[in-house]
């Protein structure tokens, strides 16, 4: 146990590394550095800047010197400091801009994971035990759609269908008269009554993609011959579902908790502009249209940084589950 | 090939001891219904795609003045009498709101706007080669907007034709990118095994654990402003092909590892073929119907990826038109609630997507003729 624990995170500090290098690449990509863009924004504006002033600037920012001491300092600022750089566009620390919005990105992320799994399983285990059936096939359907559809496109049609036929504005995350009060218990309710919608959209094609592996998975085991001896000790029918193939079909999805995770927090951003909803998303895109690159690396670096931790924690449930891994 | 001599009784008597392994899959295949739904519904696309000037009634940049933010336009076939008639749209002519002085469009039920089948409209170069002025259908004394108009008065049934011809070739040649990285780093990884397989295998777990949107967002926001639509268009199908292949080179990989065993690969290469000769004479052959399935799923989820950026404005952009370009005009909530029709474009995409995802399922079913 002690040395799959090892393993493991040895393993995770060397992809957040490569991550980190990822992370870099994005931030230096963009043609031109960030004195350019303020030289060319003050001429503009009409004012004068001197060759010595960009030079100063340059030395002050550091992007003067060769990339590989660049990306060092870069670096170890995140690693001793927590130090993303500083943010161009917000003329702020990096840092103090994400971590305003991160903990509502978390928590949508974390709630759309229970969404997910809360609503594929019970189905998914239900299309398998009855194959064919109406509800299965409708299902089937739902799981296509749900897959074949942009979510974006999903979140569009709910604000149209809010706008439209109750009359309520769906993005955002608090009713216009909320937004400022002051946190009490009818906030609470009108977050919560807020926050479903994004949920949803964020969770349906995760959520087909789970039901028709959960399906799938329970039909296979659904077929083995221990079923049909449990059938024949007279287990009853619920209890050997749920405690015999149920238990061995589950391992997968458990396994796979890292990539939903990935796939969710790959869509969030998107949710979070389409929504106008405060969280990482809008910082992020906004960050990428303006070039605003230490801003936009650092959201890389966390978007990766927590499906890696996902993935981490997936498989430390999978070791729980399946008892079979301790021993190899 | 007893049965190809006589195509006629071939349809009829199934011979499944001498049809070759892609009759057979076709047989599996064709048993798919869903999928052969799937199948019609693309080419259908593609014809679109194919004939998108010819189609549309306009050229996609036309404004009509007199139609800015129109509604759809209804094809009747029934007239003012009740009777039969040929197929019209009624005709619609403006007023100004007395207030806002925006333009109100009022629809006149009493006169017929009649279609008319290969009009002479709008002149285009016919893929940029063959001038002409012939569109399928049209009508002569009015205009006729079947999606509507957006803002500027720009057919959204042309700009839907026009779209679907970029939207699918961004697919197409993303997919042909990522085809031919995962056949390639796949195949390596397969073959040689080692420590080049332990290398691959490492990225691809690497690259499939960082999420993509995010990645493919920040490398297509890093491209130069002052590139040509086409070169931007270029750059974001490669990009898209640059980070799709991991899949198709896993299944690469494992068939080939597989298929390095058996006794006929041993049998070659005790005759003395040459490790390119052992692939592609031997080896692609064998598992190409995987890789074909593999590359029928990866469609939807790159043609969902460009919509995506495209959507946000990170992607293509004008005037280069993607579905997902056409979907950028409708990012916030008040322009979708006053015309509600810029979401027709969205439709486009998920019968597209559906309809690879039909195939795949199909396909993926009659890849292995053999099983059962």
């Amino acid at each position: 146990m002690i040395r799959v624990l090892a393993q493991r995170l040895l393993y995770m500090g060397l992809t957040l590394w490569l991550v980190s290098v990822v992370a870099f690449v994005v931030i230096q990509l963009p043609p031109g550095d960030y004195a350019e863009t303020y030289l060319t924004e003050k001429q503009q504006s009409g004012a004068q800047v001197t060759r010595e002033e960009l030079e100063n600037m340059r030395r002050l920012l550091g992007i003067d010197r060769p990339w590989h001491q660049q990306y060092l300092t870069w670096f170890t600022g995140i690693v001793t400091r927590g130090d993303f750089g500083y943010s161009f566009e917000w003329r702020r620390p990096v840092t103090e801009v994400i971590a305003e919005r991160l903990p509502l990105t978390l928590l949508l992320a974390f709630a759309t994971l229970v969404f997910m799994y809360a609503v594929s399983l019970p189905i998914g285990i239900y299309s398998a035990v009855r194959q064919y059936s109406v509800a299965d096939h409708a299902f089937s359907l739902l799981g296509y759609i749900g897959l074949a559809t942009p979510n974006f496109l999903l979140a569009l049609v709910f604000m149209y269908i809010g706008q439209q036929w109750f009359g309520q504005s769906v993005g955002g995350l608090f009713s216009p008269h909320l937004a400022e009060a002051p946190w009490s218990w009818e906030k609470l309710v009108d977050l919560c009554a807020h926050l479903w919608i994004p949920i949803v959209v964020l969770g349906t094609a995760g959520t087909a993609n789970l039901i028709r592996s959960m399906r799938a998975l329970l039909l296979d085991e659904l077929g083995k011959m221990y079923v049909t001896a449990a059938r024949a000790a007279g287990l009853s029918p619920l209890r050997l579902l749920l405690k015999y193939p149920v238990r061995m079909a589950i391992n997968p999805i458990v396994a796979t908790l890292g990539w939903r995770l990935t796939f969710v927090i790959s869509g969030a951003p998107i949710i979070g502009v389409v929504m106008a909803l405060p969280d990482t998303g809008p910082l992020f895109l906004h960050a990428l249209l303006n070039q605003d690159m230490q801003l936009a690396g650092a959201m890389v670096f966390i978007y990766c940084a927590l499906t890696i931790l996902g993935t981490f924690v997936s498989d430390l449930l999978l070791v729980l589950v399946d008892p079979r891994i301790k021993m190899s | 090939m007893v049965a190809a001599a006589t195509p006629a009784a071939a349809s009829r008597i199934k011979r499944p001891d001498v049809a070759s392994q892609w009759q057979l899959m076709w047989w599996r295949f064709r048993r798919h219904h869903m999928a052969i739904l799937g199948v019609t519904v693309l080419a259908a696309f593609a014809l679109a795609a194919l004939l998108a000037e010819f189609l549309a009634p306009y050229a996609p940049a036309k404004r009509n003045p007199r139609y800015l933010s129109g509604p759809p336009m209804v094809v009747h076939v029934v007239d003012q009498a009740g009777g039969l008639a040929a197929p019209h749209v009624h005709a619609r002519s403006s007023r100004r709101d007395p207030v806002t002085l925006r333009q109100i469009p009022v629809v006149d039920e009493t006169r017929p706007w009649t279609l008319r089948l290969f009009v002479r409209g709008d002149p285009y170069r016919f893929w940029g080669l063959v001038e002409a002025d012939l569109h399928l259908f049209g009508v002569e004394n009015g205009f006729v907007h079947l999606f509507g108009t957006d803002h500027l008065g720009r057919d959204l049934f042309t700009r839907c034709m026009y779209a679907t011809r970029i939207s699918l070739s961004v697919a197409v040649v993303g997919v042909l990118v990522s085809f031919v990285l995962g056949a390639v780093i796949g195949g390596i990884a397969g073959y040689f095994g080692g420590a080049i397989d332990m290398f691959v295998m490492r990225l691809i777990e690497f690259i499939r654990s960082v999420p993509t949107l995010p990645l493919w967002l920040s490398l297509t926001a890093a491209l130069p402003r002052d590139w040509t639509s086409l070169q931007i268009y270029i750059a974001v199908t490669v990009i898209l092909g640059l980070l799709g292949w991991t899949h198709l080179a896993r299944t690469v990989r494992s068939k080939l590892l597989a298929l390095r065993e058996e006794d006929f690969v041993v049998a070659a290469r005790l005759a003395g073929c040459t490790d390119t000769r052992l692939i592609g004479r031997h080896l692609l052959p064998a598992f190409l119907s995987y890789l074909i399935v593999d590359l029928t799923i990866s469609f939807p989820e790159i043609l969902l990826a460009e919509t995506a950026l495209s959507f946000l404005g990170l992607g293509l952009r004008e005037p280069v038109e993607s579905w997902g370009v056409l979907l950028y005009a409708a990012q916030n909530i008040r322009s979708i609630a006053h015309m509600p029709w810029l979401l027709i474009p969205g439709l486009f995409v998920i019968v597209a997507a559906l309809a690879f995802n039909f195939v795949g399922d199909g396909m993926r079913d009659a890849a292995d003729p053999y099983a059962r």
